[in-house]
């Protein structure tokens, strides 16, 4: 489960020159926390995430709503991208900051956000 | 002025949080910004009485010719200064009333939401512009009036004062654009250069019934005025504001404004003068039976309104005049009249005339207010509301048609006015104490600031004319009219035919006071045809809306999702068939020259996956075998060069997979509902559905399109830091719909989340 997360997350950040990216990374993340439901129970995921599903929803949100903000605030259109320096990893080859990857980041826990809030709530209405 | 809206924006955003903090200070904290905007109106107040028109504009969306451009003129500056003024001392007002009501900050939050946007409505240049903000007002006024949310009567009152306002907005929406369409712009100065544009088109009938439609809405004209009193269920500071000073002037604003464009023919004339003489006739005549302050008061708005509606109407430089200095005096001795109600109300805990008397010596400060505001409202010398009311009667007589008319209707407004004054600023507090004698006192300075502010400037004003009329109604005349006029205006006119209508005016006004006894009696009576009236047409509507919205619910909806597929695949089926007929036939023979082992194996797998899947006898088969439809399909993704959809796809099937174990438990004995007969339609109508798409897709193998898209995407992706074109596309070049679709992703989760929590059954364990 650690593993697929690290996954999701790898996924999410070498989305820009390699296959991957928040969508892809968001439902990754999700299905490892409901295989953590699944074989320990809701409850014990629930804990896992420590914070509220809807939470991440509104957190993604905001996030990707934010990183549109940079650009308008250069004389750009809204959401214009804007990138900053980078550094390399290990699994994500030259990783680049910028705001399209803060975009991206808010797309991911939209999506983790969004499965796994409907996963728990289908779970428990039992 | 974009800085200005913005302060007081976030201000609102962060009143809860500061009422938090400040707690009782709040009210008086938050009016010390309100306070230096103001100031800040008032230094433009030399260079715009100078004839100057202060524009400030950057672009917002250039596409869509869509600029935050501001205008800033004699008639938007005089609003900018009242709302701002007014709006300082309600805050201040506010803090008093709701003092440790549980929540103060959301009420202070919303109250400067509603004094930003009409603050930007006042002052919008771009149309535009100008409606967003008009329906900020609508918007935040619902929050406003519906504040005490816990009671049936507010939230009726709130969604009533919505749907009438907002349906006028969407009214007025609809004019905008055809003007903008008319006038190619949607700038309100660059339509004024050429004036006479709009008033010589073909549209101009249905523009100028748009646009009055929304005007006529939002001032709470006949036979929309009945939302006004609706409306008082509100806080008092609320109608203090609101319904007194600001949102109900944002219509008379809109004529104001429009006048230059609009204004001077026929239709003008006959519509808004014969609207605005109906209303302030209604008005009048509703409001002297009534008990409750602030429906008397309620009512005598609408009145006014009519008035101010009718003198525009006019539109005569003579009558623009009366209406500028009018729209201050009623704002002055209404915003306090207001005031003085609800300070009465929290002292006394009742808003029945009947029921109060001989406050004077409990409250002098407030008396004293109340009494100088009635006098302005009724029109006595030295206020201003004399002044005011020497110039409608002048406006009136010297009107091109109709004046005796208009005069008439007009003085007997007026009567009743003065007798509703009386009954509101004097009635409370003279006469016997009638309340049980418990302790009362003055209310707190916060609450009697207000009223005595107002009706001080009243009073100040009528004294020294001068104050008011080169400054502010000079340049509020000229924008209107869109040509230079000076202003000056005198306490003393002579002796001669208006004065003689003034005395009259008021000696008929006390007269009626008296009988307002059997006015009441009287009222009682007709309260029966009365239910027949535009409230009754509103219901109705509003009933037949939802007999509408239920039946094609149950149309549309009906719950089961093999006609929910047959829908969706009919339509999608007859489009796809209507591109083919419309592109011609397809190629059938592809050749199978260069196909490869594997890709015939996964050919079959989804064949054979999906036959399985249609005759399964288990919902577990069912369900695994389109698993595997899906996985080959992901495969066939994989194979053709496109692993981000493969992915995608194969993590979407992962997690359906995971949500139908999760349900499927819950689920009923799998059964075959449908007779054979009904099968083999479906299996009929699935045939062709394929049919069709697969010779789509053949089709679309040879169809040209021009310049392929994904070269460009290609090429500039790395422009963008990327090399997955895919995702570049997806967070860079087409970002905001992404926005918008998690966006709509949410509100669907949310949506489904309340689908599943809110069923019957449910809901206990939720608790």
């Amino acid at each position: 489960m650690p593993l697929q997360l690290a996954f999701s997350i790898v996924l999410l950040v070498r989305g820009h020159n390699e296959p991957g990216g928040g969508f892809i990374g968001g439902l990754v993340a999700a299905c490892g926390i409901a295989l953590h439901g699944i074989a320990f129970g809701i409850p014990a995921a629930r804990r896992l995430l420590r914070v509220p599903p809807p939470m991440l929803i509104g957190t993604g949100l905001l996030i990707a709503a934010l990183s549109g903000l940079p650009g308008l605030f250069q004389g750009q259109p809204f959401l214009t991208g804007l990138w900053g320096g980078s550094v390399p990893t290990l699994l994500a080859g030259q990783l680049k900051f910028g705001t399209p990857l803060l975009f991206d980041v808010g797309v991911y826990l939209v999506v983790a956000g969004i499965a796994v809030h409907l996963i728990f709530t289908m779970a428990e209405d039992q | 002025m974009l800085t200005v809206l913005i302060t007081i924006f976030v201000l609102a955003a962060a009143a809860p949080m500061l009422h938090r903090l400040l707690r009782g200070a709040t009210g008086w904290a938050l009016a010390l910004p309100v306070v230096a905007v103001t100031a800040w109106f008032a230094t433009l107040v030399p260079a715009v009485s100078g004839g100057e028109v202060i524009l400030e504009s950057r672009p917002w969306v250039p596409a869509l010719g869509l600029d935050l451009a501001f205008r800033v003129d004699g008639w938007s500056l005089l609003f900018l200064l009242l709302i701002a003024g007014i709006g300082a001392l309600i805050l201040i007002y506010a803090g008093g009333y709701l003092h440790g009501h549980r929540h103060e900050g959301r009420f202070f939050g919303f109250l400067l939401l509603f004094m930003g946007s009409m603050l930007g409505l006042v002052a919008a240049d771009n149309l535009i512009v100008m409606f967003i903000f008009w329906e900020l007002t609508s918007f935040s006024s619902y929050l406003l009036i519906g504040f005490n949310h816990e009671e049936t009567k507010s939230r009726a009152a709130a969604l009533q004062a919505l749907l009438v306002t907002g349906g006028g907005g969407l009214a007025l929406l609809a004019g905008f654009i055809l003007i903008g369409q008319v006038g190619g712009t949607f700038s309100f100065s660059a339509l004024l250069e050429n004036a006479d544009v709009l008033r010589h088109h073909a549209l101009y009938l249905p523009i100028l019934l748009l646009v009055l439609a929304g005007a006529f809405t939002k001032s709470a004209q006949v036979p929309f005025h009945f939302w006004l009193p609706g409306a008082m269920a509100a806080p008092t500071p609320v109608s203090a504001y609101l319904h007194s000073a600001t949102m109900v002037k944002a219509g008379v604003f809109l004529l104001g404004r429009f006048n230059p464009l609009l204004g001077g023919t026929d239709v003008w004339h006959t519509v808004v003068t014969g609207v605005g003489a109906a209303t302030m006739l209604t008005g009048a005549l509703l409001a002297l039976p009534q008990t409750d302050l602030k429906r008397l008061l309620a009512y005598s708005t609408v009145s006014g309104l009519g008035t101010l509606t009718l003198l525009l109407g006019i539109g005569t430089t003579l009558a623009t005049k009366a209406a500028a200095v009018f729209l201050i005096v009623h704002s002055l001795y209404k915003g306090a009249l207001f005031m003085v109600a609800g300070a009465v109300d929290h002292e006394t805990g009742t808003r029945d005339v009947r029921s109060l008397g001989g406050l004077f010596k409990v409250m002098p400060i407030t008396a004293l207010a109340a009494g100088a505001a009635a006098l302005s409202m009724s029109g006595f010398p030295p206020l201003l509301g004399f002044i005011s009311k020497e110039l409608l009667y002048e406006a009136k007589l010297a009107a091109p048609s109709g004046a005796m008319l208009i005069t008439a209707a007009g003085v007997g407004a007026n009567i009743l006015m003065v007798a509703v004054a009386i009954i509101v600023g004097f009635r409370p507090f003279h006469g016997a104490r009638q309340l049980p004698a418990k302790p009362m006192h003055e209310p707190p300075l916060a609450l009697w600031l207000g009223p005595a502010v107002l009706a001080a400037l009243a009073l100040v004003a009528g004294l020294f004319p001068s104050l008011v009329d080169r400054p502010l109604v000079s340049a509020a005349v000229s924008a209107i009219r869109a040509k230079e006029t000076t202003v000056e205006l005198k306490l003393w006119h002579g002796l001669n035919l208006v004065l003689l209508l003034s005395v009259v005016t008021v000696l008929a006004g006390v007269f009626v006071y008296f009988l307002r006894q059997r006015c009441r009696a009287l009222a009682a009576r007709l309260a029966p045809v009365v239910r027949f009236g535009p409230e009754r047409g509103y219901e109705l509507g509003l009933r037949a809306l939802t007999a509408v919205a239920a039946g094609q619910t149950r149309l549309l909806q009906h719950g089961y999702l093999r006609g929910y597929v047959l829908t969706v695949l009919g339509v999608a089926t007859v489009l796809a068939a209507f591109a083919l007929v419309r592109f011609g036939p397809a190629t059938l023979w592809i050749g199978f020259e260069d196909v490869r082992i594997h890709e015939v194996a996964i050919g079959v797998l989804v064949l054979a996956a999906a036959l399985v899947a249609a005759n399964a006898r288990s919902r577990l088969a069912a369900v695994v075998a389109l698993g595997v439809v899906g996985y080959s399909v992901a495969l066939i993704y994989g194979l053709y060069g496109a692993p981000d959809l493969a992915v995608t796809q194969i993590l979407v099937e992962t997690l359906t997979l995971v949500l139908f174990v999760l349900v499927v438990v819950h689920l009923p004995q799998f059964s075959t509902l449908s007779s054979p007969r009904r099968r083999r339609w479906d299996a009929a109508f699935a045939g062709v559905a394929g049919l069709v798409i697969t010779l789509l897709v053949l089709k679309a193998l040879h169809v040209e399109s021009g310049e392929r898209v994904s070269q460009y995407f290609a090429e500039n992706a790395l422009r963008a830091q990327g090399r997955n074109v895919v995702n570049v596309i997806l967070v860079d070049f087409r970002a905001l719909d992404t926005l918008g679709e998690i966006a709509v992703l949410s509100v669907a989760a949310l949506g489904v989340f309340a689908l599943l929590k809110l069923r019957p059954g449910a809901r206990k364990e939720d608790r």
